[in-house]
């Protein structure tokens, strides 16, 4: 396959930035994604040029570590799938393809494609978590959990954290991301105690970190590679409101 | 020139003496403690936040240290444990089904063909079970049975049911869970975390490891971090052969660098060469992508008993395919130990009756269990490998036979460390996969998690206690004379593999190394073969110190230079695994020398000559490594011929 790739190049991140034209030949459908910049890169850098910098690492779909805006899509335009499990055989001979970096204020583009997702870790450190010091678990079986509520909290828990729901929503929204940690540990026995100081947390934290509001514009959910439902969101919601009428804040123990 | 030469033997391991049963809780009245107060004016660096480093960062930052974490992805959450797939083994016993501590150590002693410490191994064994209690307070969401209780499995090389896991996505969940908790610490203060920065030195004051050396790879920054202990969690290094299942970054560079400041790196050519990988598609290919050995549970592994049969495996006829795992190995059938299971695939493709376009596969066939246990039940089992599998190869499974490979894995060597965890230099600590201890010539299925999570949360808090508690250590910051050499070392290396400007990438001469190892260091080695090969490395090492070319300056975001410092350190280390293979003239576990095997093809234990851990000490550029002997002794579980017939 022949394919012209309009690649979005940024010294860093005061430099404006623009898109670049590179046409590619002699793609093959079974390579990903990344392996056809792979290529790309190589080229460039025999020719002396700057290769396009971007994020992976295990090239398997589960680190989250890659992110790609292809043709305007989040991780591109197979469903379910991120960018480094995206094959070739995806595009057509002859196509143009736009690659960009995430776009949103929480955000900031480091170089090319590559941009700082710091914020995400934030948002877990202000509450995403199950305050369980090493040594101090109780026997694994002495809390059964049905099997309802472990295969919810399950597939809450598979978010890959690699930011496709910011990049997707209008508003550049992280609401997903934190209702999918949230949802997972509120159907867990684990989680009750600190479940309204967490929810009240996570979501300052996120507003924190200038992420915008959630307005149901729904585009996340499509665009998330692990299909994070929706309707997380709106436990979020639920869970938000319930603890701001306890009157709980995000100070332990009130 | 000698290869190597022979020091002296290591003569303690520091394990206690006594029952084995008893060591561990031996060891933990032994050690000394660390007052809180003074805890609190204690530093740690920790590089990595896999399951073992994330895990030993968050529990000592809990116990009150003062953490410096490091790591070179953009989150912590990242690391590449978490793309471990089937599960975590613990001897809970949960299925009466005749599983206990003492069956769990035995079975890892004997899956690591007799060549790991038996003290290292009860240990983990009697961690395992705390392990899981701990996972679930965090809120992992293990798989469950309908009565609410936590779901086993079973898993290669063992007869019981012990694994627990959490769908094909086990290690994701375990180190969200240890991230978790790092990340509490990171919000109170606890820990200092440094994602994007790189160790590339490690700093010795007085013969103690005082501090490490690292890029800030947005800045490009070099910096010296100094503290009281150094823990080094920095995973395998798989990717010496270029193409592993290893995730892209990962690299030996920090135990590399250890090793060159004076750790012994033990047992460098056990490797793990995974069973069920996808089949390489094309020269363009730049990683391996394993299927979990769980489906090993429901599919059946066969090939065509004529050779060169290029018909549908649909068009095959049942009496016409061999299932040849079945055939040979009855009692354990498809579920026998990895390093088998591999041999066995690339003896039947070296038969040439291998399948796929490339002739490099076996069938993985689940239509025995669709019919037997409906589709949506193997759906719910394996859904996700079964997606991954069809956007990787375009091929639905639950059509076609899915098709197998194996691949590098998992690397079973690493620094050598004592039973504290501790390598010979001190203050520097090891855990996790970057060491060598528990595993010996083969991993089990569903242990390196246990390893990874027992080392961090449970063995190392305990252990580095006792080192800290002979403190205090004389106070040292970076303008120590050996701090700023350390740096100077680093920055004269990065300037040197920029100023090559040659004419061939890094990943050129890195997939060109990966063929030689992957040739003559992976599934089967023989001397000549080995010999072919330390002489072609030499001979690129050489190439491409003349030939690089990396792009950029060390001042920025500079992806190219990143890899070129790794792959240099992976050529240095690729010679000393060769060496290592060559110096074991017997087979043992991932290590298949084909001078040294059964009548029938398995491998042969040479118990008397080689039952010891080859610990390597550095010496100098271009001149011999010296080989440390640590003997192994086998008071519990004697070595026999391995057998899964």
């Amino acid at each position: 396959m022949n394919l012209t790739l309009r690649i979005w190049r940024q010294k860093g991140p005061e430099d404006k930035g623009r898109m670049v034209t590179y046409p590619v030949d002699d793609v093959s459908p079974d390579m990903s994604f990344l392996e056809m910049l792979d290529v790309l890169n190589e080229r460039l850098i025999l020719a002396g040029e700057d290769p396009v910098a971007f994020d992976h690492d295990c090239r398997e779909g589960i680190c989250g570590m890659c992110g790609l805006m292809i043709n305007g899509d989040a991780h591109g335009p197979q469903r379910g799938t991120t960018a480094c499990q995206l094959h070739m055989r995806q595009f057509k001979d002859g196509e143009t393809i736009d690659i960009e970096p995430w776009r949103a204020s929480a955000f900031p583009v480091v170089k090319d494609l590559v941009v700082n997702r710091g914020a995400f870790d934030k948002i877990i450190a202000a509450g995403g978590y199950v305050t369980a010091p090493t040594g101090s678990a109780p026997e694994a079986h002495s809390t059964p959990v049905a099997k309802a509520n472990a295969d919810a909290a399950f597939e809450s828990a598979a978010c890959i954290g690699c930011g496709a729901c910011v990049a997707a929503c209008p508003n550049g929204s992280g609401m997903l991301f934190t209702a999918a940690k949230l949802t997972q540990l509120s159907l867990l026995p684990q989680g009750q105690p600190e479940r309204y100081t967490r929810v009240i947390g996570m979501v300052d934290a996120h507003d924190e970190a200038g992420f915008g509001g959630c307005t149901n514009a729904g585009e996340c959910t499509p665009a998330c590679p692990k299909g994070i439902p929706l309707n997380t969101i709106g436990r979020l919601n639920r869970d938000y409101l319930a603890a701001t009428a306890k009157g709980a804040n995000n100070t332990p123990g009130s | 020139m000698e290869l190597f030469t022979e020091g002296d033997p290591i003569a303690d391991t520091k394990a206690p003496a006594g029952p084995v049963e008893k060591r561990w809780e031996t060891r933990r009245f032994e050690a000394k403690l660390v007052n809180p107060a003074n805890r609190r004016k204690m530093t740690v660096i920790v590089v990595g936040t896999g399951l073992a480093g994330g895990s030993a960062a968050a529990t000592l930052a809990e116990q009150g240290y003062h953490v410096k974490s490091y790591c070179y992805q953009d989150s912590p959450r990242r690391a590449h444990s978490i793309a471990a797939q089937g599960g975590i083994n613990a001897a809970k016993n949960y299925r009466n089904d005749g599983d206990s501590v003492h069956r769990l150590f035995y079975d890892t002693v004997k899956g690591g063909d007799f060549r790991s410490r038996e003290s290292n191994v009860h240990r983990l064994a009697e961690v395992s079970v705390n392990i899981i209690d701990q996972c679930v307070a965090q809120g992992v969401p293990f798989a469950r049975e309908y009565g609410g209780l936590l779901d086993t499995r079973s898993f290669g090389g063992a007869q019981v049911q012990r694994t627990f896991y959490a769908r094909g996505q086990t290690g994701q969940q375990l180190l969200l869970g240890a991230y978790q908790a790092l990340e509490r610490q990171i919000g109170l203060g606890n820990v200092e975390m440094n994602t994007r920065h790189e160790m590339l030195e490690l700093v010795l004051v007085d013969g103690k490891a005082r501090g490490i050396v690292v890029r800030d790879m947005i800045t490009g920054e070099i910096s010296t971090e100094m503290a009281d202990a150094v823990v080094l969690a920095s995973g395998g290094y798989g990717n010496v052969f270029y193409l592993s299942t290893n995730a892209k970054g990962c690299n030996v560079t920090a135990t590399w660098r250890a090793h060159r400041k004076g750790a012994y790196f033990a047992n460098p050519c056990y490797t793990q060469i995974h069973p069920t990988c996808i089949p390489v598609s094309g020269d363009h290919q730049s990683k391996l992508t394993l299927m979990s050995e769980s489906l090993r549970n429901d599919g059946r592994v066969w090939v065509p008993k004529t050779k060169g049969d290029d018909r549908s495996p649909k068009d095959i006829p049942e009496d016409e395919r061999d299932y040849y795992l079945e055939r040979i190995y009855p009692s354990f059938g498809n579920l026998v130990p990895r390093d088998i299971a591999s041999r066995a695939a690339k003896n039947v493709c070296d038969e040439g009756r291998g399948v796929g376009p490339t002739k490099l596969g076996v069938y993985l066939d689940f239509a025995d269990a669709i019919g037997r246990l409906g589709r949506k039940a193997i759906e719910a089992k394996y859904g996700n490998l079964f997606e991954m599998y069809e956007r990787i190869t375009g091929e639905d499974p639950y059509e076609v036979p899915m098709r197998i490979y194996p691949a590098v894995h998992y690397t079973m060597g690493g620094l050598w460390v004592d039973y504290d965890l501790q390598s010979n230099i001190p203050g520097l600590f090891v855990i996790g996969e970057a060491n060598f201890s528990d595993h010996g010539a083969n991993r089990l299925g569903a242990s390196a998690l246990m390893q990874g999570l027992a080392d961090g949360y449970f063995v190392l808090p305990t252990t580095i206690a006792n080192y800290l508690a002979s403190g205090p250590l004389e106070k040292v910051d970076a303008s120590h004379p050996a701090a700023v050499e350390a740096r100077t070392d680093v920055e004269d290396r990065v300037q040197r593999l920029l100023a090559v400007d040659g004419d061939r990438t890094v990943d050129s001469f890195h997939r060109e190394l990966g063929q030689i190892m992957w040739e003559h260091c992976g599934m089967e080695r023989s001397e000549a073969g080995l010999r072919k090969a330390i002489d072609e490395i030499r001979a690129l090492r050489e190439q491409f110190w003349q030939r690089v070319k990396v792009s950029g300056t060390g001042e920025e975001l500079n992806q190219s230079l990143e890899k070129a410092g790794r792959v240099a350190d992976f050529f240095e280390l690729a010679e000393l695994m060769c060496i290592d293979a060559l110096h074991r003239e017997e087979s043992c576990g991932g290590h298949f020398r084909a001078e040294h095997q059964t009548p029938d093809g398995e491998a042969q234990r040479d118990d008397d000559r080689f039952a010891y851990v080859a610990a390597w000490e550095f010496t100098a550029d271009g001149e011999p490594s010296v080989l440390h002997k640590e003997d192994l002794k086998f008071e519990y579980v004697h070595p026999t011929q391995r057998s899964y017939k």
